[in-house]
Order: structure tokens, then sequence, then C-alpha cells
């Protein structure tokens, strides 16, 4: 079983995404140089290895991303490596360029897997991932080779320590692969990141921490409570649809069905009843911490640790105590 | 005048389906249907990006049950002036692939248009697949998650949320969007609108009128298959913490966060 992951990177490096996605690929394939990861950018050498092999694509055209482009480059890649699995971290960026990779491949793509496994009988990759809301998990076998899927971020531990011994290679492709078509990127995430504030969403899918706020905190300025204890812990602030439609935060933090889905080590809900719409956008979260006046309410039941009390009184007697627990490290 | 298909999934109502408390799962029954919210936010788009209606033909289509009608009435209303539905027992139990085969073929015998919209994903697949499948097999450009649009001159330029922060893409029409919530508040349907709605057609297409071969579409055309089915168990050992005890809510708040390595710990009352 060969894998090829489509990489993310920082100017530093892997994103742990990637390199969990990576790792995890090269367990199941029983061998660390069965997954090779792919990293398409302008400079033919990033500076840096992975504890996996590495295919390098250069091109001017890479320097910025663009999905369409990179599901050509990629399709094209495929054709070259011919893999039995192709894989992404299911963020914005392996959610755009994979169906458009699938779609040009004529292959089947699972969304947002949980999981991975070998089939013990075919031996292809079957693929796992939460349905209906995540109250059944499927698991989901493709017709045709290689199979695609992408794999929700923090489904598989990240090591802390690697070796970064992988080799490095460099693929050429066809010229044409790298035509545009007409799409510009003017400005780039990662550009709009220097030059404005990070928003306070960014990163919410791959955040490790997650505080979450709903109706129950009665009014906007409950979010800038989260906002600080988000601070003190490392984490992102996110809500309910309730939330949102009641105007104190913006769209962009919405845990849930017609929002993002979560999966971070520690999720608290403030003042969230728990709508089944919202449980599906955390139900795989690590540690969840619910603090609700209802005893009743459904996020109750969903968290490890359930506080009964109003928001505005337990919220600001936890930064009081963790502001004495010192900082960390 | 500008040519433009927004693409509608009729969804089970999420607001309405129940938890069975004991196995943890969806209790869809009598839950009812309703349009895909982040397809009508789409829809409602199209207002704001172009205040003039009369310089648009908007087509709604949905592929569905025969119930989907309804879903396509309230595109009606909200300002779609035709309604498309891609009806057909051989459609069913598609992917996203089968979904995209079955949308492209429509929206080439029905185009051209000069813009694909509809929602990042869907509220019950919630895959956002169909949309970047569709534009590579209807061979024009696309972008995701898109938040902001302006037009002029053949061509858009797109503001899309990233991980990393806001990303500015600028593409040729055609081409196809999947839009956030974010896009535009939805819109509300006017009494014109509704009784418009009532009295239009809508067009229903099946494979034969999308010269389709059944074996290339549904379940039959499917690439993926779902082999198993597993009822996770709802495993959280809940530990609650009433009012009196909220002293002890609080220290094993602060335990948790030292067990995931967030502060130092363990927690000690000075």
């Amino acid at each position: 079983m060969r894998f090829l992951v489509l990489g993310e990177f920082t100017d530093t490096g892997p994103r742990e995404a990637t390199l969990e996605l990576a790792l995890a690929a090269a367990r199941l394939a029983g061998d660390p140089l069965a997954c090779a990861v792919l990293h398409l950018g302008e400079t033919a050498d990033p500076g840096w290895r992975l504890p996996v092999p590495l295919v390098t694509v250069t091109h001017p055209a890479l320097a910025r991303f663009e999905a369409g482009l990179f599901a050509r480059v990629l399709a094209a890649c495929v054709g070259t490596l011919d893999p039995d699995a192709v894989l992404a971290s299911a963020t914005t960026t392996g959610r755009a360029v994979l169906p458009a990779a699938a779609a040009l491949l004529r292959c089947g793509l699972t969304a947002d897997c949980t999981d991975l496994a070998l089939d013990p009988e075919a031996g292809g990759l079957l693929q796992i991932r939460p349905a209906f809301g995540g109250s059944v998990v499927a698991t989901i076998a493709s017709s045709v080779r290689p199979r695609m899927a992408t794999v929700r971020p923090r489904s598989f531990p990240c090591p802390a320590g690697w070796l970064a011994t992988g080799s490095v290679r460099r693929l050429t492709l066809p010229a044409d692969v790298f035509d545009p078509r007409g799409v510009v990127v003017t400005q780039s995430a990662a550009c709009a990141r220097a030059e404005e504030e990070v928003a306070d969403f960014a990163g919410l899918e791959t955040a490790e921490v997650v505080i979450a706020g709903g109706r129950g905190l009665r009014r906007a300025a409950g979010f800038d409570l989260l906002r600080t204890l988000a601070a003190r812990l490392g984490g992102r602030v996110a809500a309910s649809r309730g939330a949102v439609e009641a105007g104190w935060i913006g769209h962009e933090h919405q845990v849930g069905l017609s929002g993002r889905v979560v999966s971070p080590r520690l999720y608290v809900a403030v003042g969230i009843s728990g709508a089944v719409q919202h449980l599906a956008g955390m139900r795989t979260a690590g540690t969840v911490v619910a603090i609700n006046r209802d005893p009743r309410a459904p996020i109750m039941q969903a968290a490890d640790l359930a506080l009964v009390g109003d928001a505005w009184e337990l919220v600001p007697r936890i930064l009081e105590r963790l502001e004495r627990a010192g900082r960390f490290p | 005048m500008m040519r433009v298909a927004v693409l509608i999934k009729q969804v089970p109502d999420t607001d309405r389906v129940r938890m069975d408390e004991t196995s943890g799962t969806l209790v869809r029954d009598g839950a009812g249907t309703v349009p895909n919210l982040l397809d009508l936010h789409a829809l409602s788009a199209l207002e704001t990006w172009f205040p003039d209606p009369s310089a648009l033909l908007v087509t709604a289509v949905s592929m569905g049950p025969a119930s989907a009608e309804t879903t396509l009435r309230e595109a009606l209303a909200l300002g779609a002036r035709e309604a498309v539905l891609l009806c057909d027992r051989a459609f069913a139990g598609a992917d996203t692939w089968a979904t995209a085969v079955t949308l492209g073929a429509a929206l080439e015998r029905l185009g051209p248009f000069d813009l694909v919209l509809c929602g990042e994903k869907a509220t019950d697949g919630e895959t956002g697949q169909v949309g970047p499948e569709l534009a590579v097999l209807l061979g024009i450009p696309f972008a995701t998650r898109v938040q902001e649009a302006s037009f002029g001159d053949g061509r858009v330029l797109v503001t899309r949320q990233l991980e990393d922060g806001p990303e500015q893409v600028e593409l040729p029409l055609p081409c196809l969007l999947t839009v956030t919530a974010a896009v535009a508040p939805l819109a509300l349907p006017t009494l014109a609108g509704k009784r418009t709605a009532r009295r239009a057609a809508v067009t229903r297409l099946d494979a034969a009128a999308l010269r389709l071969d059944p074996t290339t579409v549904g379940l039959a055309g499917s690439l993926t298959r779902v082999v198993g089915l597993e009822r996770p168990v709802l495993r959280r050992d809940t530990r609650v913490f009433p009012p009196g005890q909220s002293a002890a809510g609080v220290d094993a708040f602060l335990d948790a966060c030292a067990h995931l390595g967030l502060i130092p710990g363990p927690s000690e009352e000075p």
C-alpha cells in the first residue's frame, strides 16, 4: 500500500495536520517509505526534511495556493507516482483541492474521515467517517484506484519528536500543467496574515482548545469573557448558531452542521444547550467541559465535566484560578 | 443578461430531529425536510451582488425525490426565475461523484451559465465535494467558501476564508462559487414572490431527458460505497457538579487543563 499525502506547510516546515496524517498512513502501510508527502511550491528545496519521503514540485505559479491549479498538479503527480491512496487534511485547502483532483482522476473521494483502516480481505483503504450528524460512523470503500480521502485534523496523534531522515525527490511535470487558466490569486492568506491582524477565528478547525459560547451568555459581552479564557489557554473562540443569530459574534465562529466541525483536545461549551446540530460539530473533541444553568441540557450528557451554573459566575472564577495557577511553562 | 444556476439540495430539518437518548442516534421520523440553508444564502447573495434583478436569469436546480419540488418553490419565492428538478429513481443513492455527473449533464443541457452557485456544503452529507467536482466536469474554475464577491468585466473577485486568514482570488466567468453563511443574510420571500412561486412551473428532467446512461448515475454510478455502519457508543462518563459543588467543578476543570498540559499542574488550592 503506497500513500501520497498532499502536504500543507508554513515557512518553517510541515503543518501538524500533515505530519500526523503522513505518519498515520506510514503506520498503516507498515513502512515509513510507503508514504510520500507532496510539497507544491516555488522553491526547489524547502530546506527541511520529514520523517517520510518528500516529493517536491516546483514552479513560479505555485507560489500562491489556487485550488484548481493545485488539483491539476496533484492529478499529474498521481499519474506519475501511481499511489494506491491519496490523502489530504480536511482543511479548507484539502477540501477544495481533493474533490477537484478526484474528478480529474475519476476517482471516488470520502470527505472528512476520522479514521483509516486496511480492508482485511481486499487490502484496499477503508475510509471511516461520521455520518448523519455523527450519530453513525460509516465505513466507506472506493471502487477505483487510487482511493482518496480527506482526514479531519487531530484524528491521529502528532508525535512530539520525529527524525527528519526522509529523502527528497524532485518531480518534473509538463509545463502546461501549470497554466493558471485565467485565475489570479491577488492576495494569499499568508500575505493577509502578515498585513493585517489574524482573524480570531483563524485556525478554529485545527485549534487545540476551543471555547464556545451560546445564548446562555445572555449578551455579546459574554464573548469577551470567553476570549480572555481562550487567550489564557491558547485556544480559539467559537459559538453556537443561537449566539451567531443573536448577532453577538460572526458566522465564521459557528460550530455545527451549518458551520464548522472542530476536533480540539479541549472543548468548553459555555451557555450552549447542545442541539443536535451543534453536537455534530464537536463530537470528536477530546475532553468536553459544559457550563450551563440547566442540568438537563443535552450538552451536559455530551460532556466529561458538567458544571451547573451561570457563565457570568463560573467563568470569572475559572479565570481567577488560572491567574493563580501561573503561566505555562 | 447574466445566466446563473443555483444548486439547492433538500435536506432533513436538523432543527427538528431529536436524539434518541439511549442509542445516541438521530430520530429523523417526522422531522420533515427543508432547503439546505447555505444554498439559500447563495441565492440571497445574488440580491446583494446584482441590485437590478432584470440583469439576471436565475435557474434553481435540485436533484432529489418528487418532494424536493417544495424546496424549489422556496427558491422561486426568493427570486429564482426558473426551477428544474432532476428526478429519477436511477439518481437515488448517488455519492458526490454521481451527483456531480447528473448536475453536470443538467447544467450543460440547460445552459450555458455565466455563474454556478451553491452552499459550501449540505447539512446532511457535509462533504462540500459536489461543487469542486462539478466545476471540473464543466471545465470551469471554482472557489470554495466564498464570503464576498464583486463582478465586473467578465471576471469576479472573491474573498474566501482560509484557516490562516482571508484570501482574494480573481476568476474569469463562467465559474462556480460555493459560499458560507457570511456571504449574505437570508432573504425573506416577498408576497409577490410567494404568489409567483405557487403559480410557476417546476420543470422535471429524468435520466433519459439528460441522455444519461442509468449505470453512470445514482448508486450504480457511484465510485464510493458504504460497506459498514456502526452506532458509536456515547462513551463520555459525565461528572456533574451541581451549583453547591461549583468549587469542586472549577478544580476539576483546572485539573483537566493541567492534565492536557495547558497549565502547570496539578492544581493546588493555596
